[in-house]
């Protein structure tokens, strides 16, 4: 009997640091201009608005919405648990930031576009992987 | 017009090994069939190939997506070279023909070996060979960004591309399902096809669910395998055996962002600035296009390239195709005609250009189109990733 599969993990460089790791106090960090205000992602040290340089992490509201969706049935490796959901998810703050995720704690039948969620963190190995649920709070 | 590059190009040969779902024989040995095959069609002998080009180069990791690359075929074939390049960073997998097409006009080489060689069938009965993911080790890239998501495939990625552009267009399964079967109709006229009896409405929904909405039957088919096609210098195609199938436009374009998750439109993909840049290289459009021989990795890039190839208008495709006789054998707009990767094989694109030459050569045998083809475009797609090409036989 196989073990149900792990997370794979993201190679950390200096980029993507804080992403994986502020979890571990509860905030999301994406990267933002210090000049415009304009947020990066994936995180890269240049400001595309304005050439600006001075970009680094900034937390974020943790809030989100469905930009798009799957329910996956296969399973791909023996142990994975199916049906489950990945998604691409818009931050409120600046939709073109579009974060990867599973959706959890909800039926994957109940997920739909625009679903507004909110982000919490599981801590894997030296990492904190982002994930998001249905927003409390939501109408 | 001012002297655009691949107008002054041409394939002039094509070759296609055995195509199955577990070779006997090596994918060297595959390769080096449609090789000389493709070489002897266009009447040439080794010696004449000065330039060699594939995509996405030797991945030597087992999976079979690419496991052969220039330099075996080079020293396969003892190839003297003026030119070689492989590589997958590239507009698609047409990529190793936009490059070739650049190394012709720099006068590097004349007669260009192009090929694509996949052994997937065999590599997947001993490992999850599809598997993005590699258990126990960390993902550095791009993917590092879906893989802690147990995105196990790229049928995931595409499946939430495919989702939202269900939601926005409204395609009904019974819809879709017009790809598959037109393309198993067609796969059953064409010997070298691996799936050949046809399915039917019923077994499209019957087919099982991947990941919502893609079905079983929205996915082409792993196979071992190998294409090769010969691009030539015009001059030099004027005098070889086959009339010429000139590269009358490419659309090689990167206007949006290369990535997978930020990607400006997801729904349409990296499509419509290629397809732009396509028409913006010819005097023709999409109302002169004989055939056209679309990606079908998924066929949710399939039902993209007809709306972006404008040759119907956005979220037009599921009217466009609906009974499916627009683009039958028969229909205005025949669709791969060969039965495409979703039957024939996931031979990633050079399986279409391989048919397009087929058919604008008349060597179509019972699926041959019938009113004498001309203008084919042709496509390849994935997420960031799109290349087209309009081919013209004069
Ligand atoms: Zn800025």
């Amino acid at each position: 009997m196989a073990l149900p599969p792990t997370r794979i993990l993201p190679v950390i460089d200096k980029d993507n640091a804080a992403y994986w790791t502020w979890g571990a106090n509860g905030e999301l960090a994406i990267h933002r201009c210090a000049d415009c205000g304009y947020r990066v992602h994936p995180p890269v040290p240049f400001c595309p608005a304005c050439d600006g340089r001075s970009v680094g992490p900034e937390a974020v509201s943790g809030r989100g919405r469905v930009t798009t969706f799957t329910v996956n049935h296969k399973q791909w490796v023996p142990g994975l648990a199916v049906p489950y959901v990945l998604a691409l998810v818009e931050l409120v703050e600046q939709p073109d930031v579009r974060l990867v995720a599973n959706i959890t704690h909800c039926d994957p039948g109940q997920v739909r576009f625009g679903m507004e969620v909110e982000v919490w963190f599981e801590p894997v190995e030296d990492l904190w992987v982002p994930l998001f649920r249905p927003a409390r709070g939501a109408a | 017009m001012t002297a655009l590059a691949e107008k002054n190009t041409a394939i002039t040969g094509i070759g296609l090994s055995d195509v199955s779902r577990g070779a006997s024989r090596s994918a060297l040995a595959l390769t080096v069939d449609a090789a000389l095959e493709a070489i002897a069609d266009a009447g040439l002998s080794r010696g004449d190939i000065d330039g060699i080009a594939t995509w996405p180069g030797e991945r030597a990791d087992g999976s079979g997506f690419s496991p052969v690359g220039c330099a075996a075929v080079q020293d396969a074939l003892r190839l003297k070279l003026g030119w070689y390049g492989g590589g997958g960073e590239a507009p698609g997998q047409y990529g190793a023909v936009f490059n070739a097409i650049g190394a012709i006009a720099a006068g590097l080489c004349r007669n260009v070996l192009i090929f694509r060689t996949m052994y997937e069938a065999t590599a997947r009965k001993t490992a999850f060979a599809n598997a993005l993911l590699r258990e126990g080790q960390r993902q550095a890239g791009p993917f590092a960004w879906y893989a802690p998501y147990y995105t196990y495939a790229a049928a995931l990625q595409q499946a939430l591309f495919f989702n939202l552009y269900v939601h926005k267009s409204g395609i009904r399964p019974d819809q879709v399902a017009q790809i598959p079967i037109n393309q198993r109709r067609n796969a059953a006229l064409n010997p070298k096809a691996i799936y050949r009896t046809p399915i039917t409405l019923d077994d499209y929904l019957a087919s099982p669910l991947i990941a919502t909405p893609l079905r079983l039957y929205d996915c082409d088919v792993p196979c071992d395998g190998a294409v090769a096609i010969v691009v030539s210098r015009m001059d030099v195609a004027r005098t070889l055996r086959n009339p010429p199938v000139r590269i009358e436009a490419i659309g090689s374009s990167m206007q949006y962002r290369n990535s997978w998750t930020q990607l400006d439109a997801l729904d349409t993909q990296a499509q419509p600035k290629v397809a732009e840049m396509m028409w913006s290289r010819t005097d023709l459009g999409p109302a002169d296009v004989d055939i056209a021989q679309l990606y079908d990795g998924f066929t949710f890039h399939t039902l993209n390239w007809l709306e972006n190839f404008g040759f119907c208008e956005r979220f037009g495709a599921k009217d466009f195709i609906e009974g499916g006789r627009r683009i039958a054998l028969e229909g205005d707009l025949p669709v791969n005609t060969g039965g495409g990767a979703l039957s024939a094989g996931r031979l990633h694109a050079y399986g279409a250009v391989h048919e397009a030459c087929t058919q604008l050569w008349g060597r179509g045998g019972e699926r041959q189109v019938k009113r004498d083809p001309r203008v084919c475009a042709t496509s390849t797609a994935g997420g960031p990733l799109a290349g087209a090409m309009l081919l013209v036989r004069d």
